[in-house]
């Protein structure tokens, strides 16, 4: 299995095969059912490929299986070869288990829609993508994957593209995202250029030989690095791309935006860590970008009214924890947090989306109120999920925060200052998250008259996976337990040891952790509470807070102006730039050569056409002249004088 | 002797060429011309080229100039010179004229003028003489362009008809 | 013993020349055939005097040949310009240059 890991890829090529091919043809419902079918598959693959992995040894588990020979160019070698080890393995089992409940959740949301077949198509050439992502054994078929789920997520985003705005927001992704793309292009050509290779193995066991620690070169690849996983991981400042692709379609919001590619950046740090490793000045930048993120996101989210944007900005900011571990050099904490976010996260978007199905379509919280009787099954799945969110003690996120709390204060790479920063965050979710959470599910009812008469009872395809994820979201924290403590520590050391030392923690830190866990817990159950009075025991207090300090909500509620800003610094220049070339540059150019050489041809013709008088004597007269010429021309050749 | 003889004949042929160019009347150009022509005849003559100089009577000046008279008569051309439309081009005519003529002068006196050697010129021929050499020529060597001249004097022919036929 | 040949073929020149004029000058355009007749003899006359000149047959049979064309080109000559100004008053080349460009 694990030699055949290439099966993981091929079954959601075959699934988008069919789907974009065949599938409209046959029936539209195979298409769900092909592509659930196509990730479910990789999924067992990738379990297969897991279980003989843990039966090798440790050195042994990193496993690299060339394909076929891609590019062989000059000193440019690239096969096309995946890698298979533990941390891709895991980030495979996350993104297929989880992908293949949401597609099935998918095949009852978007029942009836008239674009079925294209969106199971796009899903899994998703799901393709990311694999091939995180497959790959050298940076340039990571690039491949990074484009591709690029891509995937802009037609996803912009999937209801008649709206204007939907093709807007995709638009604004997808540009967003090649801003990382960018730099992660410069990234691996200073690669090739200081290591004349671009796989994986053959760079990190020279990566201390060739570049010296903190030297400029190995900052300014990690930095690049960091601006490609920025901008695919929506962290300041390349985040404004996040909230506005809550346009596409609500499975689309779970598996894109909050299980898999939004991770990307993530696990682009985790894999390059032995360059990372070699920048410190670097990670601390990783570490801050990650805090300052998820702070500003949660201050954002405090005050959104649209049920999907809480959900947005809410992933932001624990995209921002992952960055603070890993930034801190807590690798295994952030992937952990990875794969626990990826359980209660889509489980989030999922029960919301429930919700949304069920009112045909409304999204504002505004309009929503008292509705865990008509909905009991989102409503059960959205407490789980907000739960494990918030840090709710025994539930998975409150492991996966822990560690992530603890490194961030104790790593030798840590701070007080964004330590504390981490658990501020911890209060704001818990308020943002419940605010979200009573206001649709609890209070009197504000729902539309119309809307409530039709409320729509989310079917067996879509309950099923919140279920399933419910559970995991509540229990998925105890695989940290498999074996003893620190498993996923133990799991993941073989990729994180193999060409470089861990990051030890300061000394005399161990003792910080008990601690932090009580003051966590404490602040998270906090937010929770002042949610509780604020929206159910006094709802009319919101707005009466709100009233205390307008700027700040004015501040929060346009997310601190960063769009406008944006909009200032980019878009009103490179409009007028643009204005600028079409109209008179364009014009004085390019319609200025053609226009001249048509001029230039005109008049030239106008002036030879004088020689044609009409005239036979002028006709004669220039044939003397012409037969004089030649006499004399003769002549002189024949040495007449 | 030969070289009163060639004098008066040229000055006859270039007097009578210039009274072509001059004349007002029509009639009077063509009639110069013929003068010209029978001028040139002479010379030939005095060239040893005498059946040319009999065709050069025959057909020069006894059919092409006929036919020139008959056209003449049908056009009846005004004697007055209609003024000129074009900007006057004499300046331009007069002096590359002179050019071509000085350039001639000047080619024909320094090489092609020298004198060949009186043995390596043509002697009066023998026997039906000058006819004979060409006709043999003409008959032998010149074959295929006599055909295609023939050929062409009749596709004259129908052109010539064809062209001068009245729309119907 | 003829005049030596440079002074037939000087004479040749200026009947070249004179007939080129009349092309230039005339207007009447039977005129300007006419010189165009006058032109060709000039050079008739220089082809014989070289054949006189090298004891070549072919200078004459040349000449010749030119006779000949002369008199198809005569024929299709006047069949053109009795079409063109049969039907007009004045008869001037001048008046023909409708195809100026």
């Amino acid at each position: 299995m694990l030699s055949n890991a290439w099966l993981i890829l091929a079954f959601p090529a075959l699934g988008f095969l069919y789907c974009s091919l065949v599938g409209r043809l046959i029936s539209r419902r195979s298409c769900g059912v092909v592509a659930s079918g196509a990730v479910g598959l990789s999924f067992l693959v990738g379990l297969g490929a897991l279980v003989e992995m843990l039966r090798l040894p440790a050195a042994a588990q990193s496993v690299q299986l060339p394909l076929w020979n891609w590019i062989a160019a000059g000193k440019l070698s690239v096969p096309f070869s995946l890698l298979v080890d533990p941390l891709s393995i895991l980030m495979v089992l996350v993104v297929t288990g989880v992908g293949f409940l949401i597609h099935v959740y998918a095949t009852g949301y978007m029942q009836g829609d008239a674009d079925y077949a294209r969106f199971f198509a796009l899903m899994n050439i998703f799901v393709l993508a990311m694999l091939m992502l995180v497959l790959a054994g050298s940076f340039l078929l990571l690039m491949v994957g990074w484009g591709g789920v690029g891509f995937a997520s802009y037609a996803l985003i912009a999937f209801w593209f008649q709206k204007p705005a939907n093709a807007a927001a995709g638009t604004k992704a997808f540009v967003m995202n090649s801003i990382g793309d960018v730099g992660l292009l410069l990234a691996i050509f200073l690669i090739f250029i200081n290591f004349g290779r671009l796989d994986y193995s053959g760079v990190f066991s020279q990566a201390s030989q060739k570049l010296a620690v903190n030297s400029p070169m190995a900052t300014a690849i990690v930095l690049l690095l960091l601006i490609g996983a920025a901008a695919k991981s929506a962290q300041l400042p390349l985040h404004t791309w996040l909230p506005d692709a809550m346009a596409g379609p609500t499975p689309v919001s779970a598996l894109i935006h909050a299980a898999t590619m939004v991770t990307a950046g993530v696990y682009l740090i985790a894999r390059t860590h032995p360059l990372y490793q070699l920048s410190p000045t670097a990670m601390t930048i990783v570490a801050t970008i990650g805090a300052l993120s998820a702070l500003f996101a949660a201050t954002i989210g405090l005050v959104q009214p649209n049920i999907k944007r809480v959900l947005a900005y809410s992933t932001i900011s624990q995209l921002g924890y992952m960055f603070l571990a890993v930034g801190v050099g807590a690798f295994s904490a952030g992937m952990f947090h990875l794969v626990t976010h990826a359980f209660f996260k889509a489980l989030l978007f999922m029960a919301a989306g429930g919700v949304i199905h069920a009112l045909a379509g409304e999204e504002d919280l505004r309009k929503m109120g008292g509705l865990w009787r008509r909905v009991p099954s989102m409503y059960l799945g959205f407490l789980v999920g907000a739960l494990a969110l918030a840090g709710f003690p025994l539930l998975s996120g409150f492991f996966s925060k822990d560690e992530i709390i603890f490194a961030a204060f104790a790593s030798q790479r840590g701070s007080p200052v964004l330590g504390v920063m981490a658990l501020a965050v911890v209060g704001l979710t818990g308020f943002y998250v419940f605010r979200a959470f009573f206001l649709c599910f609890h209070g009197t009812s504000r729902v539309d008259e119309q809307v409530a008469h039709h409320i729509h009872k989310p079917g067996l395809s879509m309950v099923a996976p919140v279920g399933v994820l419910a559970v995991l979201a509540a229990l998925g924290g105890y695989i940290n337990f498999v074996g003893g403590t620190g498993a996923i520590d133990r799991f993941l050391s073989p990729v994180f040891e193999r060409y470089t030392d861990p990051v030890p923690l300061a000394v005399g830190a161990e003792g910080m952790q008990e601690p932090l866990m009580m003051v966590s817990v404490l602040v998270g159950l906090g937010g929770i509470f002042v949610a509780y009075l604020m929206y159910v025991r006094f709802p009319k207090a919101a707005a009466r807070v709100g009233g205390w300090y307008p700027g700040l909500y004015r501040l929060f509620l346009n997310k601190w102006y960063v769009d406008e800003l944006y909009g200032f610094l980019f878009l009103r220049p490179g409009r007028w730039l643009g204005e600028l070339l079409a109209g008179p540059v364009d014009g004085a150019i390019t319609d200025g050569i053609v226009r001249g050489a048509a001029r230039s041809v005109e008049w030239f013709a106008l002036g030879f056409k004088r020689v044609e008088t009409g005239f036979v004597r002028d006709y004669a007269l220039a044939i003397l002249l012409g037969a004089t010429v030649v006499l004399f021309y003769l002549m002189q050749i024949g040495g007449v004088r | 002797m030969e070289l009163v003889y060639f004098f008066s004949v040229a000055a006859v042929a270039v007097l009578s060429a210039i009274a072509v160019l001059v004349s007002r009347n029509t009639v009077h150009s063509a009639l110069f011309l013929v003068a010209n022509l029978f001028c040139i005849a002479l010379l030939y003559l005095s060239l040893t080229a005498e059946f040319l100089a009999l065709v050069q009577i025959t057909v020069y000046a006894g059919a092409i100039m006929v036919l020139f008279l008959f056209v003449i008569t049908m056009l009846n051309p005004s004697s007055e010179e209609t003024p000129d439309k074009i900007v006057n081009r004499l300046p331009w005519a007069v002096g590359l004229s002179l050019a071509f003529l000085v350039g001639l002068g000047l080619l024909f006196l320094t090489s092609a003028g020298k004198m060949a050697s009186p043995a390596q010129a043509m002697q009066p021929a023998a026997g039906n003489g000058n006819l004979e050499a060409i006709g043999t020529s003409l008959f032998t060597q010149y074959l295929l362009p006599f055909e295609l001249t023939s050929f062409l004097l009749f596709v004259a022919m129908v052109a010539a008809m064809v062209l001068a036929k009245r729309r119907a | 013993m003829i005049a030596p040949q440079s002074h037939y073929l000087i004479l040749s020149g200026i009947l070249f020349v004179l007939g080129m004029s009349g092309v230039l000058v005339r207007k009447n355009p039977l005129v300007m055939f006419m010189s165009i007749e006058l032109m060709l003899n000039a050079a008739n006359l220089a082809f014989v005097t070289f054949a006189y000149r090298f004891g070549a047959i072919e200078g004459q049979v040349v000449a010749f040949f030119v006779m000949t064309v002369a008199a198809a080109e005569v024929v299709v000559g006047l069949a053109i310009i009795s079409s063109i100004f049969r039907v007009r008053a004045n008869v001037d080349v001048d008046e023909v240059s409708s195809l100026k460009g």
